[in-house]
């Protein structure tokens, strides 16, 4: 039989690795304020902005659109069956400010960011580039890492709002369509159902996927080893365990926030 | 403190293994200020390693790598960093941040580690340029320039900050005879211009004898020789003298098919 600690282990030490990477991020950022300067280049943070923030508006808003619409048609028709379609917005309007906006977006963001972050970090390490930064007394962490962390930690809550009005949006195009709710009764109805603690529950995983997604993709592109097969490699693997954690940590939030709002 | 007789960077009892895997096995090595060192070794015999490990980014098994008497391994990371400054390192493929520009690349340490002006900058990295012969490709990408213009854009970013020791990994590997003589005079009038010790990774034998004012040659993990030029070409040693001569025939192979 197969013994699962092998696996538990290594994804212990990879649990350690991140966190540690973290610490040290902090570390480097905190040594070089001390000093009176600013923890990094901000041409490098504002350009990772641009990237993960305005660069990500088009797929994830496409996506959610899609998802709202699709989610309002389905349930809808379920709900007509028993006289219940008004149910629609309230139903989306929780489920993307709670749940969907934040986990659809995080899963995006992975796949679109977390990629190009390792795949970059991950040529620069192949290159020497990261050593030789290293070599000069640079912190790599801090020119490197602190920059894409923030942006994507930064940047995830915004989309989040972007998702959850495109999503909403879809939805009230379809339920105008299908069962025939006009398009402000479709908010007003949202927006009386939508409660203070979704959009808290909301906000919270935005900050911790953001934060999840741009630490694993820095972490799997500096951990890159043997050339471009290996940058290869980690990237696949970038993006399968920043998904796998974004959806692991969304069921633990989950948890904790129905055991703190919902008891 | 150092003087002209203490040793700049001393090496001693240095071992470094990665698993099982030994590269290092006892490495006693003095490097004499305003010297130019070059280390000799077969392909894979841990010559860059010994620089690695004189930069503190790799840590010893056991041992100690010293610079101005300060041992690097026990440094904290912020002190390591300040040691840093005062070492430039060149890369066998010059590792310049693709993303930068020519005039970037020099400026960066400038920039990040000084509070120099934006025209003192600019001035120091038009001088470097022009000390390596590469005053017009300020404005050109890493990706525009030859494997030669590459490497003379790693040298001058080496000693952009004027550094006490500059560390050459394998400096004239893949350039053409040219080119590579042209890099070899570099390196001796940087040296002498700048006053700066140098130790220098290679194993291409004209190269060596042309910038070496002392040799040592890494065999199986230790030093099996340090001296000057003059002695290695003299050397009956049969290692060296096969390294030097490159005869297929020696212990060199043998101890290869042996292992």
């Amino acid at each position: 039989m197969l013994s699962p600690w092998p696996a538990i282990r290594s994804t212990l030490q990879h649990l350690s690795s991140v966190v540690w990477l973290l610490i040290h991020t902090v570390e480097e950022m905190g040594d070089r304020v001390a000093r009176g300067r600013f923890p990094f280049r901000l041409g490098i943070f504002f350009e990772q902005t641009d990237r993960t923030g305005v660069g990500s508006i088009p797929l994830v808003s496409l996506v959610s659109f899609f998802i709202g619409l699709t989610m309002a048609l389905l349930t809808g028709y379920q709900l007509q069956t028993f006289g219940q379609e008004r149910l629609v917005p309230a139903l989306v309007g929780i489920a993307f400010t709670r749940e969907l906006g934040p986990l659809m977006t995080g899963i995006m963001v992975a796949a679109r960011i977390g990629a190009a972050y390792t795949a970059e970090l991950g040529t620069m390490v192949v290159s020497e580039e990261v050593e030789a930064i290293e070599a000069m007394g640079i912190g790599p962490l801090r020119f490197l890492v602190s920059p894409r962390v923030l942006a994507v930690f930064l940047l995830l809550p915004c989309l989040v709002v972007v998702s959850d009005v495109t999503a909403m949006s879809g939805a009230a195009l379809i339920s105008r369509w299908a069962f025939d709710i006009p398009f402000r009764g479709f908010f007003d109805i949202a927006l009386e159902n939508v409660l203070f603690r979704d959009i808290i529950a909301g906000t919270v995983k935005s900050f911790l996927f953001g934060l999840i997604i741009g630490l694993v993709s820095c972490y799997k592109g500096l951990s890159v080893r043997g050339g471009a097969a290996g940058v290869g490699d980690a990237t696949t693997s970038s993006v399968v365990t920043a998904i796998t954690t974004v959806i692991g940590f969304d069921t633990l939030c989950n948890i904790v926030l129905v055991a703190i709002f919902d008891k | 403190m150092s003087d002209a007789t203490t040793p700049l960077v001393e090496m001693r009892d240095l071992h470094l293994a990665f698993g099982e895997k030994e590269i290092l096995s006892g490495v006693n090595l003095l490097v004499p200020p305003q010297s130019r060192l070059v280390v000799l070794g077969q392909s894979g015999s841990g010559k860059s390693t010994l620089l690695r490990l004189i930069l503190g980014i790799l840590q010893p098994t056991s041992g100690s790598v010293t610079f101005k008497g300060l041992d690097i391994a026990r440094m904290n990371r912020r002190r390591l960093n300040r040691v840093r400054q005062k070492i430039g390192m060149v890369y066998q493929y010059s590792a310049l941040i693709s993303s930068l520009s020519v005039r970037d690349n020099l400026a960066l340490p400038l920039e990040e580690l000084t509070r120099k002006s934006r025209a003192e900058i600019d001035q120091l990295v038009d001088e470097k340029l022009t000390l390596v012969g590469m005053a017009d490709a300020r404005d050109k990408m890493p990706g525009e320039l030859s494997g030669g213009m590459r490497k003379r854009i790693g040298l001058a970013r080496g000693i952009i900050m004027d550094p006490e020791l500059i560390l050459y990994d394998e400096p004239s590997a893949g350039l053409d005879p040219v080119i590579s003589s042209v890099i070899n005079e570099l390196i001796i009038s940087l040296s002498e211009k700048i006053g700066a010790t140098s130790i220098i990774v290679t194993h291409e034998m004209e190269s060596a004898f042309k910038i070496a004012t002392h040799m040592a040659m890494l065999f199986k993990g230790t030093i099996l020789a340090a001296d000057t030029p003059e002695n290695f070409k003299a050397s009956t040693d049969p290692v060296i003298a096969q390294f030097i001569t490159g005869d297929t025939q020696g212990p060199i192979l043998e101890s290869d098919t042996t292992k």
